[in-house]
């Protein structure tokens, strides 16, 4: 039940980040046309095949991405309408299952409560719908932060080189050398309470290097290209060729990393909060943090475990197969 | 070829030699430097003269240097690995000794640059309209407002047709000849004296290759600006350019008007340039007459001519002793055993 195995081998974790960095490469702009072709959102209408349009062509076939997307759909609107459609309040004991709840028996299964009882008396049902709602705020923040470090880092590093890049880039491997999950703990364990926010800047901090590394490989890229060296021909200042002409076309694969990174944020949320590093008030309930109170009673009441267990699995996959099939749609590559 | 072809009749006006020149170029030497190897020399001494409004052509194979000579007349080259030495005039500056700064204010400005893959060289990621008036801003002090209606202009001055709505387009709907138009269109943005056009029409195929010869052969002319044309194509250069370079390992072996040039190659890499070229007529069933052996076969111009192992008439001085550029029958020349039948 421990989430996300360490990764043994942090060099494997660079090689991984760098080869996926590569995809953004130089003439392949492939996965960069999804960027600007979704924000000027008016492509369509010239007649010609977009390369986003043709990634959404092989995208609306792919099983394996509707499958993920489906998931991750119900999983964000179950999230959103979560308190409304919640049988009953998360946060409260029932008075009916309190009349059952005694030492050593939990009230099972029974009318208007689908999944019966936890510990103390509250919904089941509610409780893993109101998690929901909390997980995904947990996965959606971490990645935001982890994103927006890696984007500033990277941009560094990539940007201007020379000893900015070496010493940014010293500090990402060294971050990248330690197990992300024990890293986490770590950061987590730092801070003086810990609350949801502790879990979202502990999971996000580790999230920057490897968008960082992601970022700053595919802005070397770019900085030998075609259309970089023209628009230095044209005597473009250095910060717009940053940030107009070298960071756009960087983002590809930083995006396809983040549906993936959302992924393993919710697994490592779980992880943080099963330990107990996480929103230590129950009466906000969170899927690792039920996890967690439900290993003592794994032995007598394993369906407690069992269900927000089951979630964070699901919501993963569901993530992790939209990412996957995303990035394997924009990756020139590994089309078939 | 195609441009012999389809433009026989029109000539650019050649203006050598009357005035000042615009850009002159003084012993450039380019040498690449990495760490734990040898230094390699990809410019060993080139010295040119452009006037203004004349066509001055670099010509050579894959490798000659004629790549890196226009890199280098741009400060384009990064400052790690390479050393540039001698010096290029611009009006009376040394580029070569401006910082940083100032080079970029001349850059798109003062001189510009086209090319030679139009897809890769348009950032893919903002509408055409926006890369042209981007030059407009950085280099005119204009607003993109007021920049927008000039950038319509000159996407229609290169033949774009429909400017308005390919102001919006993004550079992949856009054909490889609609590309290269408006790359032409951003360097000649801001009117610049000088443009150096590196294998403008390498990467686009022949019909649509005459058409851009055309137009940069057109806005050239009408407004004066010097051109720099840099290719392995003869036909290009005999289309468009006044006065004709030829490179060989990094140096100019031969220089000479382009008429005078196709008709009586001295060096015998020319003439075995020209001599490669399929003619229209030539007997039929004829072989092409290829130079054997590949730049990767030069002896080192220090003390031998580079191009003697792949020569058709070598002597024994040219395995000895490295000509020099003299003047031979009135223009440049850089061999010991010059052709002398005409062709």
């Amino acid at each position: 039940m421990t989430p996300s195995p360490m990764d043994p081998r942090p060099s494997a974790k660079k090689n991984r980040i760098d080869s996926l960095a590569a995809t953004a490469g130089g003439g392949t702009a492939t996965a960069v046309k999804d960027v600007h072709v979704s924000a000027a959102g008016k492509v369509g209408d010239t007649g010609g095949v977009s390369l986003i349009a043709s990634a959404w062509a092989r995208l609306r076939r792919n099983p394996v991405f509707l499958l993920g997307a489906a998931i991750t759909l119900v999983f964000v609107v179950l999230a959103l309408v979560a308190p409304w459609i919640a049988p009953h309040d998360a946060s409260k004991r029932i008075p009916e299952l309190l009349d059952d709840l005694r030492p050593g028996a939990i009230p099972g299964p029974r009318d208007g409560f689908p999944l019966g009882s936890d510990e103390f008396g509250r919904d089941l049902l509610s409780r893993l719908l109101v998690g929901a709602r909390q997980t995904l705020i947990v996965g959606v923040f971490a990645t935001i932060f982890g994103l927006t470090g890696g984007l500033v880092l990277g941009t560094l590093a990539g940007a201007l080189g020379g000893w900015v890049d070496s010493v940014v880039m010293r500090v990402v491997d060294v971050m990248l050398s330690i197990p992300s999950l024990l890293l986490a703990v770590s950061i987590a364990a730092l801070a003086p309470r810990p609350s949801q926010w502790t879990v979202i800047i502990a999971i996000a901090t580790v999230q920057v290097p490897i968008f960082a590394r992601l970022l700053r490989g595919s802005m070397l890229a770019q900085r030998s290209s075609d259309h970089v060296l023209a628009a230095r021909a044209l005597g473009v200042k250095p910060q717009a060729i940053i940030f107009r002409h070298m960071l756009p076309n960087s983002l590809g694969p930083v995006i396809v990393q983040s549906t993936l990174v959302l992924a393993t944020s919710i697994i490592d949320a779980a992880g943080l909060s099963f330990l107990g590093l996480g929103n230590s008030d129950d009466r906000q309930p969170e899927w690792g943090q039920m996890l967690g109170e439900a290993q003592r009673l794994i032995q007598d009441y394993p369906h407690l475990a069992f269900y927000p267990a089951i979630c964070i699995i699901i919501v993963a996959l569901g993530f992790t197969l939209m990412g996957e099939s995303l990035r394997e749609a924009l990756d020139p590559k590994s089309r078939r | 070829m195609t441009s012999t072809s389809t433009s026989p009749s029109t000539h650019p006006h050649g203006r050598t030699g009357s005035s000042e020149p615009l850009l002159s170029v003084r012993d450039l030497r380019v040498t690449f430097q990495r760490q734990g190897q040898e230094p390699f020399e990809a410019v060993q001494g080139v010295s040119f003269d452009v006037h203004p409004g004349q066509t001055v052509g670099l010509v050579g194979e894959s490798g000659c240097g004629k790549s890196v000579t226009s890199l280098a007349i741009m400060g384009l080259l990064p400052a790690r690995g390479n050393r540039v030495s001698g010096t290029v005039s611009y009006d009376g500056t040394d580029l070569l000794t401006l910082s940083d700064q100032q080079m970029r204010d001349k850059r798109g400005k003062d001189i510009a640059m086209v090319f030679q893959d139009p897809l890769s060289s348009l950032n893919p990621v903002i509408p055409i309209g926006l890369q042209v008036t981007e030059v407009l801003e950085r280099h005119r002090g204009m607003s993109r407002k007021a920049a927008t209606p000039v950038a319509r202009d000159l996407l229609d001055r290169v033949g774009i047709p429909d400017p308005d709505r390919r102001l919006t387009d993004y550079p992949h709907q856009l054909s490889g000849g609609m590309r290269q138009r408006a790359l032409i269109a951003i360097a000649l943005a801001c009117q610049p004296r000088l443009l150096i056009a590196d294998e403008p029409t390498t990467a686009l195929d022949v019909t649509i290759q005459a058409q851009i010869l055309a137009l940069l052969k057109e806005l050239v002319q009408d407004t004066g600006t010097a051109l720099v044309m840099i290719t392995h194509d003869l036909g290009v250069v005999a289309g468009l350019c006044d006065e004709v370079n030829v490179l060989y390992g990094g140096r100019i072996v031969e220089r000479g008007e382009r008429h005078e040039l196709f008709a009586q190659p001295r060096h015998p890499y020319t003439h075995g340039l020209l001599a490669s070229i399929p003619r229209l007529d030539a007997p039929r069933g004829q072989r092409l007459t290829p130079i054997p052996g590949s730049v990767a076969d030069n002896l080192p111009w220090t003390h031998a001519c580079a191009f003697a192992p792949r020569c058709s008439q070598p002597i024994e001085v040219c395995t000895r002793v490295m000509p020099e550029l003299v003047p031979h029958e009135g223009r440049p020349l850089r061999c010991h055993n010059p052709v002398e039948e005409s062709r």
